[in-house]
């Protein structure tokens, strides 16, 4: 019986042959990131255990991005300590400042994470970098301590859920929408567990930033890893970047799938995600009158420099609607040094946007840019839970960076095709 | 081991946020947590539960993020266990790797809150002291057993190590 591309993984990085769903393994792993929310309790367990050094030094990643720079006193102290530790223990990849950025979209264009790889973050979005082919997946604390320490952790063997998507992708429906479509037919505990491997003859030609979005969001519908076979234009984005070797591993053409599920997406239109769960997808015809007081582009899920150049594609020689806010947030110093070269912020700055500096900020309802009671936002992030983005008793809906740049042209949720 | 408590039912897919919402993620102390446990699902939560209480809620109890200060705010206000109809993934290893004990059981829905349970977290039953009525939860598997009797994740890594 064949494996599947996480099943592969899995098995080499716990010195096995083979796998099979259900098997819990103790595999070696190639990264272990952590962030400034959850470092500081694996550090906290990390100097009680007593441990003298991390595993290497080159493959613990810390990144403080979520309340960087410092949004208060009590993130200050958390930033510290991190910092303090990275500094005793030799961490090669601390990233803070005016090096540091979204994780999520760090880690893979520094080239520290790669095809082949078995990645652990403490933060639920690690399963992002399944775009490049590695099997990569979300943990908590403990278990980066754990990591930090022994370089290991306990694994169950998932099963594999097999998306194909097929047809030809209508005009504004990018990675965002393809994933939203997905959440909101299997709902948001519709992979629990499990791997969501994505495929078909549309994902063999959807750009790396696209499917680093499709991935992302994979832990928005339970999974435990989200993940795509490696193909050119894997290679095309790795090879340059890359900071160690890397292997293409694929699944075998007798693997076994729990399911598999087939999309023609040419019956997708741009995907927007009502509160207060991401299952709550409608198409953008379907939406109806919703007046928005805020939208954001940004965030690990499409905070990436293709996302701000087609939100500029539709901001050029517009303006946001009075009462609407805009907050654009490039996610790496990079992306936001090439989007100042390209011209990008003097189209956002024009239409009336506000830039900020790359972090996780309002995504998380952490700063810049909260909102009040009673508002409304439209939001190009990945979570719409009550209260995500700040009040209670306000509202975010989830799209792409089209919908979010038109939205906030025409203040109220629309497509570019809105736009006269 | 067997406790006894007091319900608290919650709903469906009780998320991250709401559990202990990220403006206070600032600080990591357990007490501080503890403060604002549940606080965006029912404001008076945290004053009002008391020692050895326990969380019923329906499926997929805590998904969204991978924040440990979940379970520890949950630990910290005094609940002794969890009993849901599923769990999101990431909350269930970090429950178990920071040894909070929490049961899956499909049957959240005959829970009400002010009802009292008594848990057997070695045979997986519920008894509903009121209606005497028997539930089963379902088995812990025996790695995560291990983890529980070690005292969570990096005790049981310290033993190996030793
Ligand atoms: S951008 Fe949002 S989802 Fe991504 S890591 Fe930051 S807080 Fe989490």
């Amino acid at each position: 019986m064949g494996m599947t591309i996480t099943e592969k993984i899995l098995a080499r990085h716990a010195g096995l042959d083979t796998v099979k769903p259900g098997t819990l393994v103790n595999a070696k792993v190639d990264i272990a990131l952590g962030n400034d929310i959850t470092a500081p309790i694996a550090i906290d367990l990390f100097r009680k255990s007593g441990a003298k050094k991390v595993f290497d030094k080159n493959r613990v990643v810390l990144v403080l991005d979520h309340f960087i720079p410092n949004k208060d006193i009590k993130s200050a102290m958390q930033a510290k300590m991190i910092r303090e530790f990275a500094l005793e223990f030799g961490i090669v990849n601390f990233f803070d400042s005016g090096d540091t950025g979204i994780e999520h979209a760090l880690l893979p264009e520094k080239g520290l994470v790669l095809p082949g790889d078995l990645i652990m973050g403490a933060d639920s979005h690690t399963c992002t970098y399944g775009a490049l082919g590695a099997f990569s997946t979300g943990c908590g604390s403990t278990d980066l301590a754990a990591a930090m320490i022994t370089g290991e952790l306990w694994f169950k063997v998932p099963e594999s859920i097999k998306f194909i998507f097929k047809g030809k992708l209508n005009p504004w429906v990018g990675g965002k929408d393809l994933i939203l479509y997905t959440i909101g037919d299997i709902g948001v505990d519709g992979a629990l567990y499990k791997a969501m491997e994505f495929t078909g003859p549309v994902i063999r030609s959807l750009s790396m930033s696209d499917r680093l979005t499709m991935a992302n969001m994979t832990t928005e519908a339970g999974a435990k890893n989200g993940i795509f076979e490696p193909d050119d234009i894997t290679k095309a984005y790795v090879s340059g970047r890359a900071v160690r070797k890397y292997e293409f591993i694929t699944s075998d053409a007798d693997a076994e799938y729990e399911t598999i599920k087939e999309y023609d997406v040419s019956n997708i239109e741009p995907q927007v995600a009502f509160p207060h769960l991401p299952e709550n997808t409608k198409g953008i015809s379907e939406v109806g009158e919703i007046p928005i007081d805020q939208a954001v582009i940004g965030s690990c899920t499409n905070g990436r420099l293709e996302d701000l150049r087609i939100a500029a594609s539709i901001l050029k020689g517009r303006k946001i609607a009075r009462r609407t806010r805009l907050i654009v947030i490039p996610a790496t110093p990079t992306i936001y040094r090439t989007a100042l070269k390209e011209g990008l912020f003097e189209i956002f700055l024009d239409a009336g946007a506000v830039i900020s500096p790359p972090t996780c900020g309002p995504c998380l309802g952490g700063y810049m840019g909260i909102l009040a009671k009673g508002e409304r936002a439209v939001a190009t992030t990945n979570r719409n839970f009550v209260g995500r983005m700040g009040h209670t008793e306000s509202e975010v809906y989830l799209a792409n960076p089209a919908v979010a740049a038109a939205s906030a042209v025409l203040g109220k949720i629309g497509g570019p095709d809105q736009l006269g | 081991m067997k406790i006894t408590g007091k319900v608290w039912k919650f709903g469906d897919d009780v998320d991250t946020d709401l559990i202990i919402p990220a403006r206070y993620l600032n600080t990591s102390d357990p007490q501080e947590l503890a403060q604002h446990c549940m606080e965006d699902a029912d404001p008076a939560f945290a004053a009002k539960v008391s020692p050895s209480d326990i969380i019923v809620a329906g499926k997929y109890f805590g998904c969204g993020s991978s924040r440990e200060h979940a379970p520890i705010a949950i630990k910290a206000a005094g609940v002794s266990c969890v009993i849901a109809k599923s769990f999101a993934r990431i909350f269930y290893r970090n429950a178990f790797n920071m040894g909070l004990l929490i049961l899956e059981c499909e049957d959240t829905d005959k829970f009400q809150t002010g009802d009292k349970l008594t848990v057997d977290f070695d045979s997986g039953e519920i008894v509903h002291t009121g209606t005497k009525k028997l539930y089963q939860s379902r088995p812990i598997p025996p790695f995560m057993q291990e983890l529980v009797q070690s005292g969570g994740l990096m005790e049981y890594i310290e033993k190996k190590v030793k």
